[in-house]
């Protein structure tokens, strides 16, 4: 690239969260965004994802909410006309439609320059082939690996690897056919038994038990190279890096192995001719210094970030100044704002990433953890030693468990569980040492390197002997030391937390806030970056009289299904608007994906525990005038009646009152006074109660307290149902209580956001589901303004908020959901804090919630704030992962299992829809459409639709009943075989030979995990990569919409045309 | 019950010149010693550094809070009797201070505890010490002299700066390696020399004629076609001999490289000035820029005095310099094939970037043959 840099840029962003591509690239585009306009480059920015912190208006210039495909990004481009694309700050999603809009010819007929790494060296890290070759050149080793298509040429193969040999099966479902040979006669065997299943077998070097390493590296266009970080995995080769837990720097790398392994990155990366920042994976023999190369990453990455997070280095701002052509010595090191950015951070800190799933959520999906991606979030801890840094990022996980000891699990098959590891490994490893099994021993199971076990065995003997001594100064401050937290000795010692916690204070047994300098304080940084460790004996800042008043927000946490980036969005709004009003903000959060925990978003960051315990520390240390506990979610919301009890200062509405709404039974007393309807409900503690309750009201939703397995809450219609789920899935007794309420059916559920002052409404937004009630909130898509709500029933709403904000006299931010039937209005629940939705109104009406909230908490005096309907639809549409997590159900339930959410915009709800859905899981229909709906009702509610379709030359498909059915009302289908009648025509071949390019299957409301010809039906489309329709409402609207719209009809419109018209 | 004396954790402190004491847990041997306390911010390589000579006379902080990790491997030697694993035959830290000790090793290369090699070299170590305060201390108030002392067994403070450290660590007598036929010949000036250096001169296939610092090799008439300057602990201006031989070498045309106090010593040969930094180099990601260039290297480094490269003489210039704090990091001459550097191109511990400048020496004595 030569030295003239872009004037307008086209930043592509990731899109919705999914499980393997989440927030961490809302940081990086933010970041990105930063760093192009600190240099007056003009930026474009396409992202449909509306809970992110990169589309709020004070970010790019201007945003588009479309799809990130070819076809929508080059009607940005011929509107926009940028000089210069960013294809590596949003994810593996960018980089493929960057690549096809290059292969495509449309950057070049438009000038469009790619900026940083060219697509030419993408393409070499991406193509596994070209890959290898280029590596091979620079004798840089890769595994080895043959793909074969016989028997013979396996055999052939094998003579070039040494046993043992793994065999994987190429394009097999679920892998079948797979394992490991250990001599020739099992290889053939195998081989055999392969070929009968697939065409290609993968005879490849067998690496098991190797560590997995990983290296940030950093190039600029004058070949500076550095590496930011290294990262070691906790969990060998085997387990996806997004499935381990990680920590930097490495632990039991030598010298020579760190610096030998850091000369093949910038070899590597220098070969490649990557221009930015890079992530290259390595495995490594534990018994010698040989490695593979497994591969490069030439993007910003979910382990960028983590590098970011871990080490200070802003590396998505560096990757992007390197991309509009600036010299690694031409930046400054944005930490101590005197050296340069051209150096490697050094680490005075250990950093720990463990990774969260919600495998619970689903029932046939297999908790094992390995080489596929399937954890939603992660959290981050920072300490002085290993086991501080473990058991602080245990608790962050907010699974329920104090630490990594004290948790008295039990395994079935310890064994099993070490060997073939689940979500719940380090608590196995845990078990395994109490229950005595030798270091030796569980190494061999598992291949984690003895030094964390030994670590981990440490804190089991630290554990046993807090129980057995009396506690002194000495054993609590090594307890405290090793990342006991109070909680968790007051468990030991059979006491309160409070006891604990006042013991430790008296005997001046405090922790100690330490900042991330990125050069172990080799240089005086002005940091605001912080933890805190009782591995120290002084604070690195100093806490002096305070010249401005200071407000603490806590964020949300571990991403999670039903917590994501929009209560990201929430606290970085709720920070500006803190700074605008003249506080110094402080954030505490522990999710290394976040924008939040970026340290120039706000004051003073202290990445670290959102508990009781470590809150506290860090208010008596900062002295705040309060906390704000309403924006991260259910987390701080959760925090707010232990903070009012020890005095601390809340923001906004009353902790008394946030209790009202939170429990169950003081918020029905309320809207009992308040004459507000809600459906009927029980909690009972017997299963004959349950019964007798249940036996009038079926259909029933059953919310138990305790969760055996599978999801929580179902929907039953007879008692042979409910008997069945209280009987194998929940707990029903004193202890665990379960919640009986009437579900009620064909019902519209509408939500309202809103915000009060003193008990006085200040705005609200009224949003519309479309899928009926019994589909959660979470998952259901959602519309603004409402089109199917009537005056009279929105008034009825308001006035229902009205009563409720005054009765609990909310101050901040408030969620009410309703329930509306022909003759009812019920709520269904109301949350004093923000929701999920409050991104996706504050943006569609360009009125920002939470500024308004958060003035409302500090005091500011507001009045109401009249907002008018826009003359515009927004969409909000969910995005689910079922293609991560093998043999769940692609079915909408009271359960919610979406990742991650987009919006568009549009002239209306067609438009505005088509470019949702288009968006998240949906693709235009080319042709072919199966359709298989249960119920004459529901098929009859797509009879007019299928018929127009047909008449546009669509070619529909369908199950058996379903074509019968239509049939009679002169829609001809072909009729296909379900998948087990093994009959043809088959769907299973029509599906696998990628013959359907739309799959409507609507189940029954009961049919989830029924494993069934439906559940097979959906399953395969998840699998095939066919987009899938499961709720009969979006049928309807879908069909609708492409039967009036056509992809080229679909308007593209920025963010700001919309909300300035 | 019976306990061996290495588990039982026996307390020791660590008393500083401005009379701050910290208290600690010992892992080394048991007796009190004292030097100059200062402090290294890499995070790999412990064995490597604690073996580097340049460290005679000092107290070493880790800035890492974990130390022992991978334990200590073999005292293994190539065929030139250099060491494999370590940069010299011994420990030459007066101490050790860390935040956490890790006793339980884990590597394939491990043979023993760090705490074992330590004692077994007779080093006091102190863990449980806020390493991170006690950086910070030394960067704002400089390098200080310290202790680490044992109950009884208080000593007096102990300024390297004023000794001759050199003299100690120098090889007592002329060795050879890697001679053969036809290769040329660098003397090698030893003033404490790391064993990495002497195996790249060798990978690069030149003879190496070891001489003690203050061995006069011109006037012992050594044939030669190079000379090179190693590292070494303590303030260049001690070496007064060294400095004399190599004003003597300025006078020939044949190349010269120096590292480190190598550096230091050439342009004290030059005529030009060194100084005593605050706290020092000691790190392995110092950036270091070619100077009039863009090219900028990760450096090793380790040292307490600089160059000042103000008071160079017109025939000399600035060769690369520190991208953080600008000070000097390589003088080289204008006309004549002298040149040398302040950081660490052997790295051990360290990255590796600038190793190439090995290669360039080689061929510079190469390019000078008449």
């Amino acid at each position: 690239m030569d030295d003239k840099k872009p004037t307008k840029v086209l930043l592509l962003g990731s899109g919705a969260l999914k499980i393997g591509q989440a927030g961490e690239f809302d940081y990086s585009g933010n970041q990105a965004i930063k760093a192009l306009k600190d240099d007056n480059i003009e930026v474009i920015l396409i992202n449909p994802n509306v809970a992110t912190v990169q589309t709020s208006k004070d970010r790019a210039d201007k945003i588009y909410f479309l799809p990130i495909t070819p076809y929508f990004v080059e009607r940005v481009i011929e509107k926009e006309k940028p000089d210069g694309i960013l294809l590596s700050f949003g994810g593996q999603t960018a980089l493929n439609c960057g690549v096809e809009l290059h292969d495509t010819g449309i950057l070049k007929k438009h000038n469009v320059e790619v900026l940083g790494t060219g697509v030419d060296v993408i393409k070499n890290t991406e193509d596994r082939a070209l890959f290898k070759q280029k590596l091979k050149e620079i004798n840089v080793s890769t595994p080895i690996s043959f793909a074969v298509t016989s028997v013979e040429e396996g055999m052939t193969a094998s003579k070039k690897i040494k046993f043992p040999i793994m065999i994987r099966s190429a394009y097999a479902l679920g892998g079948a056919g797979s394992g490991v040979a250990y001599d020739e006669d099992e290889l053939q065997k195998m081989l055999l038994k392969g070929f009968s299943l697939t065409k290609q077998m993968l005879v490849e070097e067998y690496l098991e038990g190797w560590k997995e390493i990983e290296y940030e590296v950093v190039r600029d266009k004058n070949n500076n190279c550095i590496t930011v970080c290294n990262m070691e995995n906790f969990d060998p080769l085997g387990i996806h890096t997004g499935e381990s837990i990680v920590i930097a720097p490495s632990q039991t790398l030598t010298n020579e192995q760190y610096h030998s392994l850091r000369d093949i990155s910038i070899k590597t990366i220098r070969h490649l001719g990557i221009v930015g920042e890079c992530n290259i994976q390595y495995a490594l023999n534990p018994d010698s210094n040989d490695y593979r190369v497994i591969e490069v990453n030439a993007r910003l990455s979910r382990s960028s970030a983590l590098a970011s997070k871990a080490t200070g280095y802003p590396l998505a701002y560096v990757g992007a100044k390197l991309a509009i052509g600036k010299s690694l010595t031409d930046i400054k090191n944005s930490v101590t704002k005197s050296t340069t950015a051209c150096f490697e951070p050094s680490l005075d800190y250990v950093v720990l990433k463990i990774p969260r799933w919600d495998l619970e959520k689903f029932t046939n999906v297999s908790k094992q953890i390995n080489t596929e991606m399937k954890s939603v979030g992660e959290v981050m801890s920072i300490a002085r030693n290993f086991n501080e840094a473990l058991q602080k990022a245990i608790r962050m996980l907010d699974i329920g468990k104090s630490g990594a000891v004290c948790n008295d699990m039990k395994f079935k098959d310890l064994k099993e569980e070490l060997k073939h590891p689940t979500d719940k490994r380090v608590f196995a490893i845990e078990t395994a040492i109490e229950e005595g099994m030798s270091i030796d021993e569980i190494y061999n199971l598992t291949y984690i390197d003895k030094w964390f076990l030994y670590k981990i065995k440490d804190l089991v003997e630290l554990k046993q002997k807090i129980k057995d001594s009396p506690i002194n100064k000495d054993l609590l401050k090594t307890a405290k030391q090793q990342g006991f937290s109070d909680p968790q000795i007051a468990q030991l010692k059979d006491t309160t937390e409070k006891d604990i916690r006042e013991q430790r204070i008296s005997l001046g047994i405090v922790p100690y806030v330490k900042q991330i300098d990125t050069l172990a304080a080799e240089y005086p940084a002005k940091t605001n970056y912080l933890y805190l460790t009782y591995d120290a004996s002084e604070h690195d800042i100093k806490y002096n009289r305070q010249k401005m008043p200071k407000a603490i927000v806590v964020g949300s946490g571990s991403y999670r299904i039903g917590s994501s980036v929009e209560f990201d969005w929430c606290c970085v709004s709720a920070t500006q608007t803190l700074k605008n009003n003249n506080y110094e903000t402080i954030m505490i959060n522990c999710n290394p994906e976040t924008v939040s925990t970026d340290y120039d978003e706000c004051d003073k960051l202290y990445f670290d525990e959102l508990s009781f315990e470590r809150i506290c520390d860090i208010y008596d240390l900062e002295k705040p005038e309060g906390i704000i506990v309403s924006v991260g979610g259910q987390i701080p919301n959760n925090l707010a009646m232990p903070f009012y009890k020890s005095g601390v200062k809340i923001f906004g509405t009353s902790p008394t009152d946030i209790d009202r709404a939170e429990n169950r039974f003081r918020f029905s007393n309320l809207m009992d006074i308040l004459e507000i309807k809600q459906p009927i409900w029980r909690q009972l503690t017997s299963l004959e109660d349950a019964i007798d309750f249940a036996k009038d009201i079926y259909p029933v939703l059953i919310r138990p307290s305790y969760v055996l397995s599978g999801a929580a809450m179902k929907v039953v219609f007879a008692e042979e149902e409910l008997l069945k789920y209280l009987k194998k899935a929940a707990s029903i007794n004193k202890k665990y209580p379960v919640v009986v309420s009437r579900f009620v059916e064909d019902a519209k559920e509408v939500e309202m956001d809103a915000v009060a002052n003193n008990g006085s409404i200040v705005c609200y937004a009224i949003s519309e589901h479309i899928e009926e009630a019994g589909v959660h909130s979470g998952d259901s898509t959602m519309i603004q303004p409402t089109q199917n709500i009537s005056g009279i029933e929105k008034n009825l709403m308001k006035n229902i908020a009205k009563k409720t904000a005054s009765a609990l006299n909310i101050t901040g931010p408030f969620n009410i959901q309703f329930l509306i039937t022909d003759t009812d209005i019920m709520v269904i629940e109301c949350n004093l804090r923000a929701s999920r939705s409050f991104p996706f109104i504050s943006k569609v009406l360009d009125v920002n919630f939470i500024d308004l909230a958060v003035q409302a908490m500090i005091g500011k005096p507001i009045g109401s704030v009249e907002i008018k309907n826009p003359k515009y639809m927004g969409v909000k549409t969910s995005q689910f992962s079922y293609s991560r997590l093998k043999g769940a159900d692609p079915f909408l339930s009271v359960e919610m299992a979406s990742t991650g959410e987009v919006a568009c915009l549009g002239r209306n709800l067609d438009d505005a829809f088509l470019k949702s859905v288009l968006s998240t899981n949906l693709e235009y229909p080319k042709k072919n459409i199966l359709v298989s709906i249960s119920g004459d009702k529901n098929r009859a509610k797509l009879t007019e639709s299928l018929q127009k379709l047909q008449s546009k030359n669509y070619n529909l498909y369908a199950t058996e009943d379903t074509a019968q059915f239509y049939k009679k009302h002169g829609i001809n289908s072909t009729e296909l075989y379900k998948i087990k009648e093994k009959t043809q025509p088959n769907i299973y071949n029509y599906m696998t030979e990628k013959k359907l390019d739309l799959i409507i299957c609507i189940p029954r409301i009961n049919e989830q995990n029924s494993n069934g010809d439906n559940y097979m039906l959906r399953r395969l489309a998840i699998d095939c990569s066919v987009p899938l329709i499961n709720n009969i409402k979006i049928a309807e609207i879908f069909t609708e919409a492409i039967i009036s719209r056509k992809l080229q009809n679909l308007e593209i419109k920025s963010l700001d045309e919309y909300t300035n018209s | 019950m019976k306990m061996s004396s290495n588990k039982k954790s026996k307390k020791c402190f660590l008393v500083l010149e401005d009379g701050s004491i910290y208290e600690g847990t010992s892992f080394g041997s048991q007796n009190s010693r004292s030097g100059e306390v200062v402090f290294n911010t890499g995070m790999v390589g412990y064995n490597q550094t604690l073996t580097d000579p340049s460290y005679s006379g000092q107290i070493l902080t880790f800035t890492y809070p974990l130390i022992g990790n991978y334990g200590v491997p073999k005292n293994e030697s190539d065929k030139d009797k250099l060491n494999i694993n370590f940069e010299s035959e011994k420990i030459h830290v007066s101490g050790l201070i860390v935040s956490q000790y890790c006793q339980k090793y884990s590597h394939h290369t491990a043979v023993k505890s760090l705490s074992k090699f330590l004692t077994e070299n007779d080093i006091p170590a102190i863990a449980g010490i806020d390493t991170r305060a006690l950086t910070k201390k030394i960067r704002e108030k400089g390098t200080m002299l310290g202790k680490i002392i044992f109950d009884e067994q208080d000593i007096d403070f102990y300024n390297p700066d004023n000794d001759d450290l050199v003299k100690d660590i120098t090889t007592k007598k002329v060795i050879k390696y890697n001679s053969g036929e036809g290769k040329k010949k660098v003397v090698l000036i030893d003033c404490g020399v790391k064993h990495s250096i002497i195996k790249n001169l060798i990978k690069n296939n030149l003879e190496i004629i070891r001489v003690p610092y203050d061995y006069d090799f011109i006037k012992e008439g050594i044939a030669y076609d190079a000379v090179f300057i190693s590292n070494g602990p303590g303030d260049p201006a001690k070496c007064t001999k060294t400095i004399e031989i190599l004003k003597k070498s300025l006078k020939y045309n044949k190349p010269i490289f120096g590292i480190c106090l190598g550096n230091q010593l050439l342009a004290l040969a030059a005529g030009a000035k060194t100084y005593k930094l605050k706290y020092g180099h000691r790190s392995q990601n110092q950036p270091c820029i070619e100077t009039g260039t863009n090219r900028c290297y990760i450096t090793s480094q380790n040292h307490g005095f600089a160059v000042d490269e103000k008071t160079l003489s017109e025939e000399w210039k600035d060769w690369f310099f520190n991208a953080n704090d600008k000070t000097n990091e390589g003088i080289k001459h204008k006309t004549k094939p002298f040149m040398s550097v302040q950081f660490h191109p052997e790295a051990n511990p360290g990255p590796n970037d600038t190793q190439y400048l090995f290669a360039e020496f080689a061929k510079l004595i190469e390019g000078c043959e008449k």
